[in-house]
């Protein structure tokens, strides 16, 4: 199959965002993450795709939207593999990795449930750390717990 | 740090921390002073703490503060239901400064967010305690005559309990070496360990307490908390695990002091308290010094 033909298995657009290289099981976080669900703009999206790289892969493809560097960086906590592609004309206009953000604000909850921000109504702000492993987590301004990354739930 | 809040032990740097600790000591020579007398200090115990507000409460008071507040939810609005944003904004009108205990985590950080008068953290949840932080360090270093490169060793629930946590975050700044004793169940947190790391520092961990109280300037023995645990059963597992008796210091370095955070169960037996190197009232004692400092910087009196 043709990288062409490959690419088409999901409808090209004329303008707007291709996300690819989404591991195929957070092609749907990645959605919600973005509130693509809640646009009216045609989105098209694949998942268990073929992929040298990573073996399967999920692709999101959304028309007429482009994103600020901080908006496509929320998906770096669960898609840190992910690749941007903005389509202008049919053309590439521009490629780019997602980045992890240094801190991550109001879209996390914070996994200790006697935490300020899950008693009253606190907008919720970590900074990200890494453990010795090298390991990202996100830990709470308010309570000081760390939230690691299997237990991130988006609000 | 004047007008600064105090939420977090790692709010403050090491010159911080050993300002506080000489302001303290000038306290301790002569603690009753006027300095605070046109001062009005809030103290909202959201949850109940006697030693701790009544510590507070007297410092206030010897410095000449007048002092408002409650000293149980019950007693307060929180009651009716009113938000922790609202008790602080409305608590601000009447007071320079806000001293607080809550039990839910990072409430302390929140109210010094929305708090136009500085908060002084007493206590939030399982988090943080910054003031046992300080009167610890005033108390090691008053007994050992410095902070600096002492043998310090933790006995007890490493894992579940802040006190131990602060403390060592804190001794980070001194070139301290950690000898760690507790149950396997209740380690230190990675977490700790690794800024213990960070500080290229020293630590060992034991399960055995006899064996390492030798090596020790400073016995810091904590009570394992049941309400803490998650699981009743875990706890029935470990609540016994330590029992320092006058017996077991007999090999201990002569400077050794015990200390400890209270209040105590049966991890420390009562035939130490007549010993030299009991030193946990004394300790208590020392939260009076310490906290006339805090509200005395912060306030910008002295």
């Amino acid at each position: 199959m043709s990288d062409k033909r490959k690419e088409l298995i999901v409808s090209a657009i004329s303008n707007g965002t291709v996300i690819d290289h989404i591991p195929t099981d957070r092609v749907f976080q990645v959605i919600k993450i973005l509130g693509l669900d809640q646009l009216s703009n045609p989105l098209y999206f694949g998942v268990n795709l073929e992929s040298k790289k990573f073996g399967s892969k999920g692709i999101i493809k959304v028309s007429n939207k482009f994103f600020e560097h901080e908006e496509i960086n929320k998906i770096a906590l669960v898609a840190p593999s992910a690749t941007l592609i903005e389509i202008r004309d049919y053309e590439v206009v521009d490629k780019r990795d997602v980045t992890i953000p240094e801190t991550v604000d109001k879209i996390v909850k914070c996994v200790n449930p006697n935490c300020i921000t899950n008693k009253e109504e606190v907008t919720t702000h970590f900074n990200v750390i890494y453990d010795e492993n090298n390991v990202m987590k996100l830990s709470c301004r308010y309570c000081e717990k760390n939230t690691s990354k299997e237990n991130i739930f988006f609000i | 740090m004047k007008n600064k809040s105090l939420v977090s032990i790692n709010d403050y740097t090491k010159d911080e921390i050993i300002r506080i600790l000489d302001l303290a000591e000038s306290f301790e020579r002569q603690p009753r002073q006027d300095i605070l007398k046109d001062k009005v200090i809030a103290s909202l115990f959201f949850e109940p703490s006697t030693r701790t507000r009544l510590s507070f409460e007297s410092a206030a008071q010897q410095l000449g503060a007048s002092v408002i507040g409650f000293s149980s939810a019950a007693t307060s609005s929180v009651q009716k239901g009113e938000t922790l944003k609202d008790t602080i904004l409305t608590v601000s009108n009447y007071s320079d400064l806000i001293v607080m205990r809550h039990s839910v985590d990072g409430s302390a950080r929140w109210a010094s967010e929305v708090s136009p008068v500085p908060i002084i953290n007493a206590g939030d949840g399982a988090n943080q305690h910054p003031t046992q932080c300080l009167l610890d360090l005033y108390s090691i270093r008053k007994t050992q005559g410095t902070l600096d490169n002492l043998d310090i060793m933790f006995v007890g629930d490493l894992k579940y309990g802040r006190t131990v946590h602060s403390l060592t975050m804190a001794l980070c700044h001194f070139n301290t070496r950690f000898h760690l004793v507790s149950p396997v169940e209740l380690k230190l947190p990675s977490a700790v360990k690794q800024h213990i790391k960070s500080a290229k520092l020293q630590y060992e961990q034991y399960t055995e307490l006899s064996e390492v109280i030798p090596k020790a300037d400073i016995l810091y023995m904590t009570r394992i908390q049941r309400e803490r645990f998650p699981d009743p059963i875990e706890y029935e597992k470990v609540k016994n695990s330590y029992n320092l008796t006058l017996s077991m210091l007999e090999n201990a370095r002569p400077n050794l002091k015990v200390l400890h955070p209270l209040p105590r169960v049966n991890e420390i037996n009562t035939d130490v308290d007549s010993s030299p190197m009991a030193y946990y009232f004394q300790q208590a004692q020392n939260g009076v010094y310490v906290r006339q400092a805090l509200m005395a910087a912060i306030l910008g009196r002295v």
